[in-house]
C-alpha cells in the first residue's frame, strides 16, 4: 500500500508528467485557454490513461512476455502492440461513450480523438514496463501520472485567463509567455522534490 | 535547383520542422539538456523519417486510402523497434540518456506528419530527400537549443568546457553555470525566447509585406498540433473538422 502511494504521488506531483517529463506538451499548450476545457481535456486524459495503463499492462504480462507464447520473445513488439492498442481503444471508449453514457461523452467527446496522439498515453505504458510495475502499480502510476497532468493543464488554464488581460510586448504575445509561465510553473513543482 | 537539393533546402531552411513549423515539441524540449543529446535524438529521428517516407512512398498506391493511418504507424513503429535496438547495441551511452524518448519518436508530429503531407503523394525519391531535409532541419534545431542550453547549463558545448568555472576554494574567477538551463525550466524559458524572436522576425516581415509561414502546432490550439500533421485526419471521429 506504502508503495502504490508513492508511486502515486511521485508520478502526479515529483515527477510530473507536464513540467518535469515533458509529454503532452501539445495539449498542455493547446487547451489551456479556458479553465472548463482545460478540465475537460484533464477528464479525458485521466479516464483513458487509466484504461490504457491496465490494457497495456494486461498485454504485456499475458501475451507479450508470457513464457508459454513464443518463450516470452514477443517483448520487442511493444511499442507497435501499445501504440495500435492505444489508438483502438480511444476509437473504442468514444463509441462506447457516445452509447451508453451520453452524458459523458458531451462532455468528454471532443478531446478523445486528440488524446491518441498524446504521447504521455505511450509514455505511461512504456514507463509501466521499463520499471517493472506490475499491473496493479502499473494503474496506480497511471492514474497518478494523468492526475498529475489535470492539475497542470488546470493550473495552466486559470493562470491564462488572467495573462489574457496583461499587456504584454508584442513578440511574447501568445505562446512565449505561456512557456515562461510553465518555466514558472516548472519551478513551483520543484517544491515537490522533497515529498519522498 | 532540382528537386531533391530543394526539398533539402525546404527541411533546413524554410519549413525548418523546429524554428518555423515548432512540430515535436515534447522531444524538443526533454532531450536538449546537452548537445549531444540533441544530436543523437534528432539524427534518430531523421533516421526514422527517412526510412518510413521511403516505405510509405513505395506503398503509396497499395495502402487503401481508408486504413493509410494504423498502416502509417505501424510502418514508423517498426522502424523505430529498430532504430531503438541498434541504439541500444551500439551507443549504450546515448541510448540510456534519450530513454523513453526514443520509442516516443513513434508519436512525433513530424514523422506522421511528413508520411502524411508528402511521402504518400510523391515518388520515392524526392519522399527520401524531404525526409533527409526536414531531420537534418529537426537535427539543427535541437542541437541549437541543446548548446545553448549547454553553455548557460554548465558552460560546456558537446561536453568541451567553453567558459572557466569559477572555484570559491581557491578564489578562482570564472563562469557560474545556471543550472537551472539544464533542468526542466530551462527548457521551457529557452524555447520561450525562441519563440518569441520567431515572432519578432514574423511580425517585421509582415509589416514589409512578405509572405509569412505560419507555425502549424503546438500553442495554436491543441487541434492544431495533431491536427495539422495528425489528428482531425487520422482519427477522424465526427470531429468538429468534418
Amino acid at each position: 500500500m506504502r508503495e502504490l502511494l508513492i508511486i502515486a504521488i511521485g508520478s502526479a506531483l515529483v515527477n510530473n508528467v507536464v513540467l518535469s517529463q515533458f509529454l503532452g506538451i501539445c495539449p498542455f499548450l493547446g487547451v489551456s485557454k479556458k479553465v472548463e476545457t482545460a478540465a475537460g481535456m484533464g477528464g479525458a486524459v485521466v479516464f483513458v490513461i487509466t484504461i490504457a495503463s491496465f490494457v497495456t499492462g494486461v498485454i504485456y504480462q499475458y501475451i507479450l512476455s508470457n513464457p508459454a507464447i513464443l518463450g516470452g520473445k514477443l517483448v520487442y513488439l511493444q511499442t507497435i502492440v501499445f501504440i495500435l492498442v492505444i489508438a483502438c481503444l480511444v476509437q473504442f471508449v468514444e463509441m462506447f461513450l457516445k452509447k451508453s453514457i451520453p452524458s459523458l461523452y458531451q462532455a468528454l467527446g471532443v478531446y478523445l480523438p486528440l488524446i491518441t496522439t498524446n504521447c504521455a498515453v505511450l509514455g505511461v505504458a512504456l514507463t509501466n514496463v521499463q520499471k517493472e510495475y506490475s499491473i496493479l502499480a502499473g494503474v496506480v502510476n497511471g492514474v497518478g501520472t494523468s492526475l498529475g497532468f489535470a492539475l497542470a493543464i488546470v493550473i495552466m488554464a486559470g493562470i491564462r485567463e488572467k495573462i489574457e488581460y496583461n499587456d504584454i510586448s508584442e513578440s511574447f504575445r501568445g505562446t512565449p509567455i505561456v512557456l515562461i509561465t510553465a518555466s514558472l510553473m516548472a519551478i513551483a513543482f520543484f517544491g515537490f522534490s522533497g515529498l519522498i | 535547383m532540382n528537386q531533391c537539393t530543394e526539398r533539402i533546402y525546404n527541411g533546413l531552411i524554410k519549413e525548418n520542422p523546429t524554428f518555423v513549423l515548432m512540430l515535436g515539441m515534447c522531444p524538443t524540449l526533454a532531450v536538449t539538456t546537452s548537445a549531444v543529446n540533441g544530436v543523437g535524438m534528432g539524427l534518430s529521428t531523421t533516421v526514422v523519417l527517412v526510412l518510413s517516407n521511403m516505405l510509405i512512398s513505395m506503398l503509396r498506391k497499395i495502402i487503401p486510402d481508408s486504413v493509410r493511418v494504423p498502416a502509417y504507424i505501424v510502418v514508423v513503429a517498426s522502424f523505430v523497434t529498430i532504430v531503438q535496438f541498434l541504439m541500444e547495441g551500439f551507443v549504450p551511452g546515448l541510448y540510456d540518456a534519450l530513454g523513453l524518448y526514443i520509442p516516443l519518436i513513434v508519436v512525433n508530429c513530424i514523422i506522421l506528419g511528413r508520411a502524411e503531407s508528402y511521402a504518400s503523394k510523391n515518388p520515392v525519391l524526392p519522399s527520401i530527400f524531404d525526409g533527409v531535409g526536414m531531420g537534418l532541419g529537426f537535427t539543427v534545431g535541437l542541437t541549437s537549443i541543446g548548446i545553448v542550453r549547454e553553455l548557460i547549463g554548465s558552460g560546456k558545448i558537446f561536453g568541451f568546457q567553453i567558459l572557466p568555472l569559477a572555484d570559491a576554494a581557491s578564489g578562482k574567477a570564472g563562469y557560474t553555470p545556471i543550472t537551472i538551463f539544464i533542468l526542466a525550466p530551462g527548457a521551457f524559458l529557452v524555447l520561450s525566447g525562441l519563440v518569441a524572436l520567431q515572432n519578432k522576425i514574423k511580425n517585421r516581415a509582415a509589416k514589409k509585406g512578405r509572405r509569412v509561414i505560419p507555425a502549424v502546432s503546438c500553442g495554436e490550439g491543441c487541434a492544431s498540433c495533431g491536427n495539422s500533421a495528425c489528428s482531425g485526419k487520422i482519427f477522424p471521429v465526427g470531429n468538429k473538422k468534418r
